[in-house]
């Protein structure tokens, strides 16, 4: 099991190293760049979803408010990028200690409303307190950070930053949910009364996986921020909550390729099926009916159990 | 195994390339035009509308400008900035466009505006942002339709100096663009002796505006409304429905009552006055051909955003001929910001110094004709600047109008 | 003075427009457990039937009652063909409405186009009422008075039918209902179709206020779901009470709080939600 495990490891970081040999275009690495960003929040959101049982859809605010702080302080108050970088990540984190303890009253529809109904109130902030945020006009960035030597404006170097903050991810999340805190975390999805009554504190457990969920939303966030130099009140909506959310549950929540697979069809579908196809809204709502249909739990599992009753 | 800034930069360089489509530039290759319009979400009604009439400009024109075949590569950016930026890149860097036209929204278009620069990409802009073509101008930006604040330096002109207005109320959507041009109306008509007692500001995504309308002080002369889109038609109903459709005049900014929803609103509507740099009712030959192909294509009358890219169509146009080669996109773009353009279904266009177009503006009276409800021309102001009679650096030094500037020194509670 | 009664009356209007939106979400919500999300849509739908009905001379009730049919109709084709068959996976079921949303959404765009489309109140309703001295919409009053009908009919229906009973008994506790011996796959489906075809009547009567544009379904969701969290889920009581509290919110939020606008409405259901996780109404649900 182990040499399988590292040879997993082992193609997926071939993958990611041979895309940018692959594809020479600097528009179609853009767009894989894109999806591993959403990857990433996926992935964080994955956390709340998959392993800890709670759907969010407010999610997008562990992408806009990192991506807010990094620009304004980059723009409004000169700071360097490091800088920039390492506040973005304290704030999105902190705003997620804050929010848990307001979700985190309620449970299964009650914490999906709170977290929207939260989104919605950052996204009505962002959107009016226009000396703060340019309101619907946004922040822009004049250009990508210069960090540590590597100019990361090129397609290529930005995509190696986003590509080894994935696989940084992916390997942190993965030993994570092998952990027994990652037992417990699951144990708390499953059988919430059982763990109390083993002496659990399921509270401080769901908790600490929002922290999670933030921490790793806000790298995708500040990551989001420097690829398109530009943020606006977008950034924070429900519509881009509720895609976090499909990408998640598209690919199969619980799994680690899950979420990087979801984040890769709509980003697919949202942006190269859509030059192509009209109607690709309709084709992206007939995706989702399709794949809830035939594969309930998502396409990874999905797609294991119909290869052959393999481990789910 | 660690990788190298070397190491990828050298896997960078490239060996295969996936999916390329370079096409050698030869003078008689078609033109390609990158069209960023909206086509799925809320925005999508003034995106189809641009569609619609960029579609007919180039029908009217047999598919060619300047005697070259075009071709149109639409693209559909959602009212997404993310989205745009990304079309954007497409358009420049997979279709290798030579001139972009569009997009809609002011977001979008500043989403986009440091990724023009860089690659150099003549842009002939629909949005209306102010410092698009004012703090923020880039050579390669211009502008043939007008500014948010552009049209309504005039409409407060006329009402203060024609309508003879003292006291108003302006009201509009809580965002830029309603921010913008609510901003110049209260600078010219306060400069011009007016007093505006009274801002309101429902949200841009606001169901009803009973609770906005109920607030409008009952002594005013006139109240402005600065809406686009389906919020004017909305508005301007539920103002009848309060019965202040005769007590109260009306007036309008550039997309308040705009021709795309002048029927809907019907007779609620008539009377209405407002500001724009375009009237379906312009009898100029270049327009005559275009309402009339609107209206037999796509049986409805052109309005604001169908209006935009034929304007935009007819500066290329005239900038083709120019240059001859497309190709030199400095030449390109320089002849697009020097040409004076008479022919163009706005009527004559120049450009000023930071890309906006000096053209006229209309003042328009909803009346109904021959059973239709249109936007009669009742006042035409030629060569309008952005910057209305206020000198160039002076304006700029300012911040840019928004809600809270220039203040409102008059407001009543 | 006159500002109070005003908004007043402009919240009851919107308290019953509300109500109308959301007592078929409440519904669904309640005994089939799902969060329609698709819900916003069917509204649109039926205020864009509505509009085509009422262009061909269609009486303005008879159209409001067609629309609100045939969405509910789409509806019970939606349950029995596609959320039936994922009974147990919420999460799955919260998937599809979202999915069958955005189809609903796209259709209607590609049907009746981008602009907007008005739907003209009976004429009998257009002149305003005179109240102390100022005009407000006869419509709005007419709204209002629906909404109470409305209301008052849906109470009959739960609280002295056999049908309403069986609702009851299947949103209070379902395993127990159905061990009783009530068909609840059918149930769902019926209550499913008088969800949709409360959405649809209600983008009807609707119309003439809001109208018919791309992007009310997303404009008209979030209120639904703002008025049946605060009223609790599965309560209709609490969607008519959070429905006129919601209304009092917006318009007098508006008018006193203008810098809050565009957080009025979700602020107070943060701290409803995290004050009293089920709503005012509300119960906890098994």
């Amino acid at each position: 099991m182990t040499g399988r495990v590292w040879l997993g490891w082992a193609l997926v970081i071939l993958a990611l190293v041979a895309i940018p040999v692959v594809i020479s275009s600097s528009f179609y690495l853009g767009i894989v760049t894109h999806a591993l960003i959403l990857a990433i929040l996926a992935l964080s959101l994955n956390v709340l979803i998959g392993h800890a049982g709670m759907t969010s859809l407010g999610h997008a605010v562990y992408l806009g408010i990192p991506a807010y702080a990094v620009a304004w302080l980059s723009t409004q108050a000169g700071w360097g990028p490091i800088q920039s970088i390492i506040v973005a990540m304290v704030l999105g984190t902190a705003t997620s200690a804050f929010f848990g303890i307001l979700a985190l009253r309620a449970s299964g529809l009650g914490f999906l409303m709170i977290t929207l109904a939260l989104g919605q109130v950052m996204w009505g902030i962002a959107y009016r307190w226009v000396d703060l945020t340019g309101g619907d006009n946004g922040i822009r960035l004049d250009h990508r950070p210069v960090l540590l030597g590597f100019d990361f404006t090129g397609a290529v170097p930005f995509y190696g930053l986003v590509a080894t903050a994935l696989v940084v991810a992916l390997f942190c999340l993965w030993q994570l949910d092998r952990s027994p805190y990652g037992a417990c975390l699951r144990g708390t999805r499953d059988q919430p009364r059982r763990m109390r009554m083993l002496g659990h504190d399921v509270w401080r457990i769901r908790y600490l996986a929002f922290i999670t969920s933030g921490f790793w939303g806000s790298v995708a966030g500040v990551l989001y921020c420097y690829d398109y130099t530009y943020v606006s009140p977008q950034a924070l909506s429900l519509p881009q909550s509720a895609e976090a959310l499909l990408m998640v549950v598209l690919g199969g929540a619980g799994t680690l390729a899950g979420p990087v697979l979801g984040a890769i069809i709509i980003t697919v579908i949202k942006t190269v099926v859509s030059s192509y196809v009209d109607r690709w809204y309709s084709l992206l709502g007939l995706t989702f009916i399709v794949v809830v249909m035939l594969m309930p739990r998502g396409i990874v599992p999905g797609v294991r159990a119909w290869v052959g009753g393999r481990r789910a | 195994m660690t990788l190298s800034r070397r190491g990828l930069l050298q896997a960078g360089a490239g060996v295969v390339s996936l999916a390329s489509t370079s096409r050698a530039a030869r003078a008689d290759a078609p033109i390609k035009i990158g069209f960023l319009t909206v086509k799925t979400g809320p925005l999508a009604a003034g995106g189809i509308q641009m569609e619609q009439g960029m579609n007919l400009f180039l029908k009217q024109r047999g598919g060619k400008l300047a005697g070259r075949d075009v071709q149109l590569i639409v693209a559909d950016t959602a009212g997404s900035p993310a989205t745009t930026r990304t079309k954007t890149q497409e358009l420049v860097e997979r279709d290798k466009v030579d001139v972009l036209i569009g997009p809609l929204a002011a977001f979008e278009a500043l989403a986009i505006a440091d990724y023009i620069e860089a690659q150099k990409m003549p842009t002939l802009g629909v949005a209306a942002a102010e410092d698009l073509t004012q703090r923020h101008a880039s050579p390669w930006f211009a502008r043939a339709t007008s500014s948010s604040g552009q049209c309504a330096h005039v409409m407060a002109y006329y009402a203060a100096t024609e309508l003879k207005y003292k006291r108003m109320a302006i009201i509009g959507d809580d965002f830029a663009y309603g921010h913008e041009q609510n901003a110049a109306f209260l600078r010219v008509f306060e400069d011009n002796g007016g007093h505006v007692v009274q801002k309101l500001w429902p949200p841009l995504n606001a169901p009803d505006y009973g609770t906005y309308i109920s607030q409008i002080k009952s002594d005013v002369d006139g109240v402005f409304m600065s809406f686009a889109g389906s919020n004017g038609f909305r508005f301007t109903q539920a103002y009848a429905e309060y019965g202040l459709a005769g007590k109260i005049p009306l007036i309008g900014g550039m997309t308040a009552m705009d021709e795309a929803i002048l029927q809907q609103t019907g007779d609620d509507a008539i009377g209405i006055i407002t500001a724009n740099w375009y009237s379906a009712e312009l009898d100029n030959a270049a327009n005559k051909e275009f309402a009339a192909g609107m209206r037999k294509d796509y049986k409805v009358d052109p309005g604001y955003y169908s209006a935009g890219p034929a304007v935009a169509g007819a500066i290329l146009e005239a900038a083709i001929k120019s240059v001859g080669d497309v190709s030199d996109r400095a030449a390109l773009m320089h002849a697009i910001r020097t040409n004076v353009v008479d022919g163009t279904i706005r009527g004559p266009v120049k450009f000023d110094d930071k890309g906006q177009a000096i053209a006229n503006v209309y003042i328009r009276r909803v009346e109904k004709k021959g059973g239709r409800i249109v936007n009669t021309v009742i006042k035409t102001y030629p060569n309008v600047s952005q910057f209305w009679t206020y000198p160039e650096a002076a304006f700029l030094a300012d911040p840019v109008y928004s809600r809270d500037w220039p203040p409102a020194k008059f407001l009543e509670n | 003075m006159q500002f109070w009664i005003v908004q007043s009356l402009n919240s009851l209007a919107m308290g019953g427009l509300l109500f109308l939106l959301s007592a078929g979400f409440s519904l669904i919500f309640g005994l089939l457990r799902i969060p329609n999300l698709a819900h916003g849509a069917l509204f649109m739908l039926g205020a864009y039937l509505g509009a085509t009905l009422l262009g061909l001379q269609v009486n303005f009730w008879l159209a409001a009652l067609l629309a609100g049919v045939g969405v509910g109709l789409l509806g019970v084709v939606l349950e029995a063909g596609l959320l039936r068959r994922l009974a147990g996976n919420e999460q799955g079921q919260v998937l599809v409405t979202l999915g069958v949303a955005f189809i609903i959404a796209d259709l209607c765009l590609m049907t009746w186009g981008g602009d907007p489309m008005p739907l003209p109140a009976p004429r009998a309703l257009r002149p305003p009422v005179f109240i102390a001295g100022f005009a407000f919409p006869g419509y709005r009053l007419a709204v209002l008075g629906v909404a109470l009908v409305g209301a008052l009919l849906l109470w009959l229906l739960l609280e002295r039918t056999r049908l309403g009973a069986m609702i009851r008994a299947g949103v209070d506790d379902r395993l127990m209902a159905r061990s009783v011996g009530i068909r609840v796959s059918l149930l769902f489906s019926a209550v499913f179709f008088l969800g949709a075809a409360l959405a649809g009547f209600g983008g009807v009567i609707g119309g003439p206020i809001l109208s018919a544009y791309p992007g009310l379904d997303a404009d008209m969701l979030p209120l639904a779901l703002v008025v049946v969290i605060l009223g609790g889920v599965g309560s209709l009581p609490g969607a008519l009470v959070g429905s006129f509290i919601i209304g009092a919110i917006y318009n007098f939020g508006s008018a006193l709080f203008p810098d809050f606008a565009y957080v009025l409405l979700f602020l107070p259901m943060v701290i409803v939600l995290v004050v009293k996780p089920t709503g005012l109404f509300g119960r906890v649900l098994r």
